[in-house]
């Protein structure tokens, strides 16, 4: 029964190997789907493209039916895994930080990271910048020690916390996520006769 | 052909479904979730345990990863993002997109571009260490697991992110 490693039913090194394998297709998958493409990242945002929606909220119903399925069967015990303790206050005040900082710098830390190694001087300069903005962080750490710790929910799993079956959390959350994709392809459609061909071509669309 | 290639990229739907089982992979074998941000801080901690060794034992924050015998570069999050490198290269490869360029909107200037990414990033760092994660460990991961933290995340990143594009609207959008 999974998780394997938290349970000691696989090494330390087969854990580290499995993190560089699944690494690799992660970033596969990134630069594959153009998140090396700061416009393209943008555009959700403003309705141009709306890659950024499709792969995002694909990758969680995925993950969401999957692992449901898995601990449904009794092969995964969820609580032995990395599961998020919440902590709503600095994670909403942080999460509008990093809203403001994906506005003006164009990427987030993962697909920053996928575009500086594939030659985006963009990114590589937004490396330095998120590298800046973490040694800020913990130089001046006694001034965000009490924001980073308040609101201390512990290990919340949403649909419990609403009281609803989580089968039927996750089939309402795919029924949104197909109606957001309806609506960003529409927006994105709606962009189409305003945009030069040469931007299409840039965004690959 | 040679020259579409390079702007050829693969079906959005199926991107996701492949980071989606790459989850569930990580989640059954590691017990961990896909994550960036933490490998950042690892790297900036373990720079910190190197040039000011006393001070990363007395900072509150870094304090709780240098005690750790095997090092703060030991941990999965840094091996899943050197794999992210070499997978990005590979794919970059393949497609033919391996150059220098800087990608912006065409009517900002280069030199604005490097100053936002640059800033941006800043705020980033900030962002992740206070939030407790980025788009992959806090948002998508948390996701996966239905934690509230990672719906706390998505409204946070993408609901503010509406709300900042804008107010920003210059940076991505040419005037008409």
């Amino acid at each position: 029964m999974g998780p394997l490693y938290p349970q000691e039913l696989l090494s330390g090194e087969y854990n580290l190997l499995f993190a560089f394998l699944i690494g690799i297709g992660f970033g596969f998958a990134l630069e594959a789907s153009g998140f090396t493409n700061t416009r393209k990242l943008a555009g959700v945002f403003y309705g141009y493209d709306a890659t950024v929606i499709k792969v995002f909220f694909t990758a969680a119903i995925t993950a969401l039916i999957g692992l449901f399925i898995l601990h449904y069967m009794g092969w995964i015990d969820i609580t032995a895994t990395f599961f998020p303790r919440t902590f709503w206050i600095p994670t909403l005040v942080g999460g509008a930080i990093m809203g403001l900082g994906f506005i003006i710098g164009g990427f987030c830390p993962g697909t920053s990271l996928t575009a500086a190694v594939t030659g985006k001087i963009d990114a590589m300069v937004f490396i330095v910048g998120v590298m800046i903005g973490i040694f800020t962080f913990i130089f001046s750490f006694k001034a965000w020690a009490g924001l980073r710790a308040a609101g201390n929910l512990g290990r919340v799993n949403l649909p419990q916390w609403l009281g609803i079956k989580e089968g039927l959390f996750i089939f309402l959350f795919t029924i949104i996520a197909i109606v957001t994709f309806f609506f960003f392809q529409k927006w994105q459609n709606s962009w189409k006769p305003k945009m030069e061909q040469k931007d299409l071509d840039d965004l690959g669309l | 052909m040679k020259e579409s290639k390079r702007n050829t990229y693969i079906n959005p739907y199926l991107g996701g479904v492949i980071i989606g089982l790459l989850i569930i992979i990580a989640y059954y074998f590691s017990g961990e979730g896909l994550g960036s941000s933490g490998a950042f801080r690892d790297v900036a901690i373990t720079t910190i345990d190197k040039v000011a060794p006393a001070y990363a034992e007395e900072n509150a924050f870094t304090a709780p990863h240098v005690i750790n015998e095997e090092g703060p570069m030991h941990t999965w999050l840094v091996y899943e993002m050197l794999g992210v490198i070499f997978g990005a290269i590979l794919s970059g490869a393949l497609f033919s997109r391996l150059r220098f360029s800087i990608g912006k909107a065409p009517h900002l200037t280069n030199k604005r571009r490097l100053i936002y990414a640059l800033i941006g990033g800043a705020i980033w760092g900030i962002g992740t260490q206070l939030g407790r994660g980025c788009t992959s460990g806090l948002v998508l991961s948390g996701i996966a697991v239905n934690s509230l933290s990672g719906y706390i995340g998505l409204v946070g990143i993408f609901g503010f992110g509406f709300v900042f594009a804008y107010i920003f609207k210059g940076i991505w959008i040419k005037k008409q």
